[in-house]
């Protein structure tokens, strides 16, 4: 008598348990990915009200760690997974399986009466590095340049670092703001500026440079001509299933990718 | 309800907000002082490189320490002299009704909301700035400065006045008939008989600049850089800590040195207070003797 009513109670604690897993999603990483992974689950929940989605910021390594240990369901990355990690991951028997979500491009900006129209790579490294520090080197008027850049810690900053400064030091005498809105505000009132925005910011404030001869838009970065831009990705544990799979189809679907293009990123199609 | 009953409220809920304050207190050594453990503190305290997102991170806050030090010293510089003219031209020389215009006004300004002139700087004094000084951005030390004085103005005139309406009258009628002037009266027997009051409202000001988070964030120019001229940018600690804290993993080396910045404010204002305190005291005593 005793033993099976300790059996049902366990029994019931165990389908409570069981219920509660299968109706809430945890997604946790990359706050780059965050606005995406925030609007796609209120648009999810909405249709699904049944499913509850936590989703929380922390970085891609500490996403792609949880994913790791088995404590989200699934991890933004604004980068791809590393090997270390990967090593990791087999020691601990986990799979994780990366989805592409979006692309994220940066372009450059300067003050719309600045005549200089494109910039290559090495000179924008040169630029943020401190070493050129004259619009006349680049082709423009004699003029020194104000570098404006963002904080260490952004998401932003790290695409920049990746693709134009290739782990140099950003001069410590370039000014640094907090975020995209506040960069264009910047950039549109100093005629000397030079800065960088993702692609969803962009307005007639300011004027966007090409980068080696090529213009930055959804096109150029889909086809991957355009250099400062990434894959951003979603990993889940093994292939995924149940409220995993539904989240990450709905974030493919039309209407997933229109969030995406709608938080300021490019849509895979 | 017995006689007791509102002492031990008021007991209970005074207790309740010491609590909270030694909590906060708690919270904030036991998320700060864990970045000791990776970064020695002289390297955290007078390390001049901010790459906190380096493998292995950059975590020299000198350049931090300094900006919060240097806005702080300009701003209190622009506005303390203002503010107790102010005081002086309210309290001793307006008539009743300039009074009681000027009064309220002052008091409302103290209302601004700090991303209002924060918005200012950026938008107004920032591109005059960089146009009258042909300078490479008007986001700078100065911009913010301006800013921060315009905004502790308030807050030191009206306690200053304050403290100049606690003279006693007699003092001032004593000097009068003695045959000193208004001028004289003010400088030589007013004056120094308010000056404690005048400190005091100064260093709540001088306080009050030192914790200002979003005009620095907006208008100081964020470069993590030791000034040299009044027109360099400065990234002051409240700034740092407000742009990079939501981003910075939580438990990593940069979010627990982010909680050690706020250890260095919390140890500043603390210092303050306490000359404060020493101030006041000093003042009470020579009122007595």
């Amino acid at each position: 008598m005793k033993k099976s009513a300790i059996a049902l109670a366990f029994a019931a604690s165990l389908s409570l348990v069981g219920s509660a897993f299968a109706n809430n999603l945890v997604v946790n990483g990359s706050t780059t990915v965050l606005p995406i992974a925030q609007s796609a689950a209120e648009k999810f929940m909405e249709s699904n009200p049944e499913v509850s989605i936590t989703v929380s910021g922390g970085g891609s390594g500490n996403g792609i760690k949880a994913i790791i240990d088995g404590t989200t369901d699934i991890a933004n990355a604004s980068r791809f997974i590393k090997t270390s990690e990967v090593k990791a991951a087999v020691e601990k028997g986990s799979y994780p399986v990366p989805f592409a979500v979006a692309m994220d491009a940066l372009l450059p900006v300067v003050h719309p009466s600045n005549p200089v129209k494109d910039l290559s790579i090495e000179q924008l490294c040169k630029i943020y590095k401190g070493e050129i520090t004259n619009w006349k080197e680049l082709g423009g008027d004699d003029a020194k340049i104000a570098v404006v850049g963002r904080d260490t810690s952004s998401g932003t900053y790290e695409v920049w670092d990746e693709k134009v400064m290739k782990k140099e030091r950003v001069t410590p005498r370039a000014l640094v703001v907090a975020s995209n809105g506040a960069m264009v505000q910047t950039v549109a009132k100093n005629k000397l500026a030079v800065g960088y925005i993702g692609v969803g910011y962009v307005n007639d404030t300011i004027k966007t440079l090409s980068v080696q001869g090529i213009e930055g838009n959804v096109k150029t970065v889909l086809d991957g001509e355009f250099p400062i831009s990434r894959y951003l990705y979603m990993f889940t544990q093994g292939w995924p299933e149940g409220n995993a799979l539904k989240f990450i189809n709905f974030v493919l679907s039309d209407a997933g990718q229109e969030i995406v293009g709608k938080t300021g990123y490019v849509p895979l199609r | 309800m017995n006689e007791k009953t509102p002492g031990a409220v008021i007991t209970a809920i005074a207790s309740v907000s010491l609590v909270i304050m030694v909590f906060l207190l708690y919270f904030l050594l036991q998320e700060g002082l864990p970045a000791l453990r990776e970064v020695s503190i002289r390297e955290l305290i007078l390390g001049f490189d901010w790459y906190p997102t380096e493998e292995p991170p950059a975590l020299g806050m000198a350049p931090l320490i300094v900006g919060s030090l240097s806005v702080t010293a300009l701003s209190a510089l622009i506005a303390i002299p203002l503010s107790i003219a102010i005081a002086v031209f309210l309290s001793e020389v307006a008539p009743t009704w300039v009074q009681e215009v000027l009064k309220p006004a002052l008091e409302l300004l103290g209302f601004l909301p700090s991303i209002v002139l924060g918005f200012l700087g950026m938008v107004v004094l920032a591109p005059w700035l960089q146009e009258s000084f042909d300078l490479l951005s008007g986001l700078n030390l100065l911009n913010a400065s301006v800013l921060m004085g315009a905004m502790i103005i308030p807050i030191v005139a009206s306690l200053a006045e304050e403290s100049f309406q606690a003279v006693p009258r007699e003092l001032r009628d004593a000097s009068f008939a003695l045959g000193a002037t208004r001028w004289e009266t003010i400088r030589k027997v007013v004056f120094p008989a308010a000056l404690p009051g005048l400190l005091s409202a100064s260093l709540l000001g001088i306080m009050r600049a030192l914790g200002e988070t979003m005009v620095v964030l907006m208008a100081a120019g964020g470069a993590a850089l030791v000034p040299v001229s009044i027109f360099d940018p400065v990234r002051p600690l409240t700034s740092a800590i407000a742009a990079e804290m939501g981003e910075t993993p939580v438990g990593s080396t940069h979010y627990h040195a982010l909680f050690f910045a706020g250890l260095i404010l919390l140890a500043m204002t603390l210092g303050i207070n306490l000359i404060s305190m020493w101030i006041e005291k000093k003042g009470k005593e020579r009122w007595m003797a």
